[in-house]
Formats: structure tokens, C-alpha cells, sequence
């Protein structure tokens, strides 16, 4: 039986990879489990500039979910070099996915310019999909001009795999995904946070400070089937796809939809070894339904 | 339910021993379980409840080598989902998440203990500890109303000068925590809070006096991986749940 997947010449173990944002930079779930049995790491949106992120509460509870507004708290750049890679390194010894997000053009080529130099970092994943900051993040991913415009510039300067992190919340995610591969993307990652808001409906408030925060979950799991799988039909790129997976079903699930590696989310939050159950139950599952090699059902509802 | 879960160090079931209410809204619940991973009061357990996503994270009121006391008020639909649960139920939680109160504070004799509503509990523990520590230990609790009341009789128990105080004036002295300070006279040395933030700042501004002080923020997980409860404090970031709840009065930012 083999869990092995090949994502733009880097080789997992298993295609199982937590999602930015949701795993730290790793040390927090190294004190629970070791995490070289992940296929990889895709580690917490990195900035050019140390980040706070948005004013609390920027957490709300939902019907199979949650919404965040954490806004890319980060420590910045280059902290994440000295301090959090070599920490990380400690406790994952395999090739990781580097988060980059930015505010401008100049900031994303900035980041991926100096990431590109760290040995462990395998892949660079840009992310131009962040529903919760201003000017910047996903006003990147709307339109296919400016994902073009990011793309074109940050494999100006790396020579590493460049996948770009797809928003759902636009009107064709296909034609962004065009966009990206047009401007050279080695592939993509999708989908990021629904745009989504909650009230409190004694103080009638919005729960969240900033209003409006990122919704995901195992709710949205449906809804990032159904775009990776229009993306893989009219791309020929791997996609790692993610959202709302929460068993090694979803997994599967995902990876016959088009997805060739495939991201846990938010279910790291509430069941933080969420990742290590699914990675031990896939080849029971694998079994099940008879499946040899996972690189088999890549995309298979589509040919 | 993966069969691995018992060997987890901060995941774990444990079954409800005892589910009692104190007051109208305010229950009190013993469970057992393992407890090895707490090491100090103010720490808080984030438990998974049926129809809600995320967990609910609540203070440790208590705990010896194989049960856990929670004390916590019905708020919203998790916790009234709580509160109906029966002895033999199991729950899981994550079991002592945070940094709890430092008790190795030089010179401390007479801390003063201030907690409000649903902040006594963890205040108990914290008691408990400091008796031991051979401190002297005064507490102050404050409710709105005196039908709010809980855990009296067990401070007082623990052989703990105890004063109520109540917003309405309907037991002990009529008004705020930082009026029962004022009025009972009490000195003190050092501070332990919890309570709502309101209660939190009228302290830290009525005092000049060192302290600790426990605070509370929206959480996604719990355990500092999503960094949804971030706080700004003077020796940088901090994430109530991971660097927190507690926070020592000089790295305050009100």
C-alpha cells in the first residue's frame, strides 16, 4: 500500500499536510505527538513585518465551524528565520511548505526572496487569499490580474515550487486559478476562508471586533470539493486542497476530486491530533475501498 | 472514539462523578479522570460538548490525583447542554491548558483573594495551596445578588477570612469587589483576581499593590496553535490561553 505523493518533485510520506494558520509553527503540537509522521507542514502566514493582527475577539463559534479574524499575527520575517525555523527543525525533520502573505507586490517577492534561502523549505505557498487584513492579503486573489501580477513576481525570485493559495470568495475561481498558472504557479492551494460574520444577538453586535472573519470547518468541506475540482478540470497543476477535512474519507474524498496533496484545518483547533488519526486510519480506509497507491485517485472522478 | 486517546497526555475522557447545580445558573461538576497535567490553579480545561464546534474552555476550581472540579455558569447552548448531563457521562476534554497563578512570590504573607461571579472558583485551589504554602490568605467574592452566591461555606471551610460582596446590597456589603476592599479594611500583600474585565481593571486601578491577575478571551483552541486570543502586554504578545490566562500586574495593558 503506498500513501506516497509527489507535489512538484517534493516526495511525501502521506498526503496529509496541517493547514497555515492552524499548526503553529509546529511547537505546540510537537509536545503532543511527533510530527514527522505529517507528509509535510504548511507553516503560520509569515509577513514581512512583525504582525499583532486584529483587535480581539476575532474568534466566533459556528454551526460545524468557526470564523477567524486573527489578521496574520506573526513575528515577521526574518524572526521566523532565526527563531521559529530552527525550533521547528528540531522537531520535523522533513521538507516543510513556507506561508507567505503580504500587502504589496514588492512584500510578497520580498518574503519569498529570503524564505527561498532556508534549506527545509520545500515549497513556498503564497497566500493571496486572507480575508481578514486590508489593502492587502485577498484583495491579491480577486481579481486575475493582480494573482497574475503575484505569481509573475515571487517565481521572479525562487527557484522552489511556488503554489498560490486560492479565496473562495470570488465570482470564477477558476479564472484565477488560469491567472496563476499563466503567470508561471507551480501549483495551487485552495481554498482559504469563507468570508463570514456572526452576531451576538443580546449586546446586537457583531461577535467579532473586526466585524467579519474567515469561516471554515468541516461546513465548508462541500464547498472546497466542488472548486477543486472545477480548478483541476481546467488546470493542469497539482493542487493541495483544503477545507474542512475532518477524516480520512475526506481525504480520499478530496483527492478524487483533484487534489494531489490534501490540508486539515480548522479540525486541528478542536481534536489537535486530528492529523495523526487520519494518517493512521488512510490505509485502513485505502483498503476499504481498494485502493493500491493514493497517486491512483488523483483527480480520477475526472477521467 | 480512536482507542489511542487514553494514552494522550492533555486529551482525555473522563466521566461525570457528580453534576449539581449551586445556583439558578451556576453548576458545579466532578469528574474523574487522569489530573497529571495539571500543575496549577487558574489552569483551565477546554471540554468538546455535542452540537458545538469549538470547545468550552473552564476554570479549575479543583483537583486531587483522579477528579477535577469544574464550577460554571449556563451561558449559552454548550454549557445548558452541560448542565443536563448525568453521573456516568463521559466527557472529553483538554486537561490543564495555561500557566496558572505563580505562587513562589517572595515575601507574600496575606495575598489577597478577589474573585467575581464564576472567577471565585479557580480562586479555591489557588486558596488551598497558599494555606499549605503557610500564607494567610483573605478572599474576597463578588455577585450581583446574594441568590448568586456560591462556594461560602467552603472558604470559609478552609479556615479563610471570606467577605461577600453583592452589587444590590442583598448580602454582605453593598456594592463591588473594590468596595468590600475598601470597607472590610483589610490589608493584604499581594493580589490573586478573576472576574470580569470590568472587575479586573477597577482592581488593578485601586491598588498599588502586586498581583496577579487571570483573564478571559474568546479561544479557538485552547492550547496556542491559532492564536485567536492574542493580548498586547508590556513584555510583549501574549496568548491568554498559552502565555496566560494569568498575567502578572506589571505586564498589564488595560
Amino acid at each position: 500500500m503506498d500513501l506516497s505523493v509527489n507535489l512538484c518533485g517534493v516526495k511525501l510520506d502521506n498526503p496529509v499536510i496541517p493547514a497555515s494558520g492552524t499548526f503553529g509553527f509546529g511547537q505546540e503540537f510537537a509536545q503532543l505527538y511527533d510530527l514527522n509522521i505529517l507528509g509535510s507542514i504548511s507553516f503560520k502566514g509569515t509577513t514581512k513585518e512583525a504582525r499583532f493582527g486584529n483587535p480581539t475577539p476575532r474568534i466566533a463559534e459556528c454551526k460545524s465551524g468557526m470564523i477567524n479574524a486573527v489578521g496574520l499575527q506573526n513575528p515577521g520575517i526574518e524572526k521566523v528565520i532565526s527563531e521559529e525555523l530552527p525550533a521547528l527543525r528540531r522537531v520535523f525533520n522533513k521538507p516543510i511548505i513556507a506561508n507567505i502573505s503580504g500587502f504589496s507586490i514588492d512584500e510578497y517577492a520580498y518574503c519569498c526572496e529570503k524564505i527561498d534561502k532556508e534549506e527545509q523549505v520545500a515549497i513556498i505557498e503564497v497566500n493571496i487569499s486572507c480575508p481578514n487584513v486590508h489593502n492587502g492579503g485577498m484583495a491579491f486573489g480577486t481579481t486575475p490580474q493582480a494573482a497574475y501580477d503575484v505569481t509573475k513576481a515571487v517565481k521572479a525570485v525562487t527557484t522552489k515550487p511556488v503554489f498560490i493559495k486560492l479565496s473562495p470568495n470570488v465570482t470564477d475561481i477558476v479564472a484565477i486559478a488560469k491567472a496563476c498558472e499563466e503567470g508561471g504557479a507551480d501549483g495551487l492551494s485552495l481554498i482559504n476562508t469563507l468570508l463570514g460574520m456572526r452576531i451576538d444577538i443580546k449586546r446586537r453586535k457583531p461577535v467579532i471586533a473586526n466585524r467579519m472573519g474567515g469561516f471554515s470547518g468541516p461546513a465548508v468541506f462541500p464547498i472546497a470539493v466542488r472548486m477543486v475540482n472545477q480548478v483541476a478540470n481546467a488546470c493542469s497543476l497539482p493542487i493541495m486542497g483544503c477545507g474542512g477535512v475532518s477524516s480520512a474519507e475526506d481525504v480520499i474524498e478530496m483527492m478524487m476530486a483533484g487534489a494531489t496533496a490534501v490540508q486539515v484545518g480548522a479540525m486541528n483547533l478542536t481534536e489537535p491530533y486530528i492529523c495523526k488519526n487520519i494518517i493512521e486510519k488512510l490505509p485502513d480506509v485505502m483498503s476499504e475501498l481498494k485502493i493500491n497507491s493514493l497517486t491512483d485517485i488523483i483527480g480520477i472522478i475526472n477521467k | 472514539m480512536p482507542n489511542n486517546l487514553i494514552d494522550m497526555k492533555i486529551q482525555g475522557l473522563y466521566t461525570i462523578v457528580s453534576n449539581e447545580a449551586l445556583t439558578a445558573t451556576t453548576f458545579k461538576m466532578i469528574v474523574s479522570g487522569c489530573t497529571k497535567n495539571i500543575s496549577s490553579p487558574g489552569q483551565f480545561v477546554n471540554i468538546k460538548l455535542d452540537g458545538s464546534f469549538l470547545r468550552r474552555p473552564i476554570s479549575i476550581c479543583d483537583w486531587n490525583d483522579d477528579t477535577i472540579t469544574l464550577i460554571y455558569k449556563v451561558v449559552g447552548e454548550g454549557t445548558k447542554k452541560m448542565s443536563e448531563m448525568v453521573p456516568g457521562e463521559k466527557l472529553d476534554m483538554l486537561v490543564g491548558l495555561g500557566n496558572g497563578f505563580s505562587l513562589d512570590i517572595p515575601k507574600m504573607k496575606h495575598p489577597l483573594l478577589i474573585g467575581g461571579g464564576v472567577g471565585v472558583p479557580p480562586l479555591f485551589a489557588l486558596a488551598k495551596k497558599l494555606k499549605e504554602k503557610g500564607c494567610r490568605p483573605t478572599m474576597i467574592m463578588g455577585f450581583n445578588t446574594a441568590e448568586e452566591v456560591f462556594y461560602f461555606d467552603e472558604f470559609k471551610a478552609l479556615e479563610i477570612e471570606t467577605i461577600v460582596s453583592t452589587v444590590d446590597g442583598s448580602g454582605g456589603i453593598k456594592g463591588f469587589v473594590t468596595d468590600a476592599m475598601e470597607k472590610s479594611c483589610v490589608l493584604f500583600d499581594y493580589t490573586f483576581c478573576c472576574g470580569p474585565l470590568p472587575m479586573l481593571k477597577a482592581i488593578y486601578e485601586a491598588t498599588h499593590i502586586d498581583g496577579q491577575f487571570s483573564f478571559e478571551e474568546r479561544m479557538g483552541c485552547g492550547f496556542g496553535a491559532c492564536m485567536g486570543c492574542t493580548c498586547k502586554t508590556n513584555s510583549g504578545n501574549k496568548r491568554i490561553c498559552k502565555e496566560g490566562p494569568i498575567l502578572f500586574k506589571n505586564d498589564i495593558i488595560f
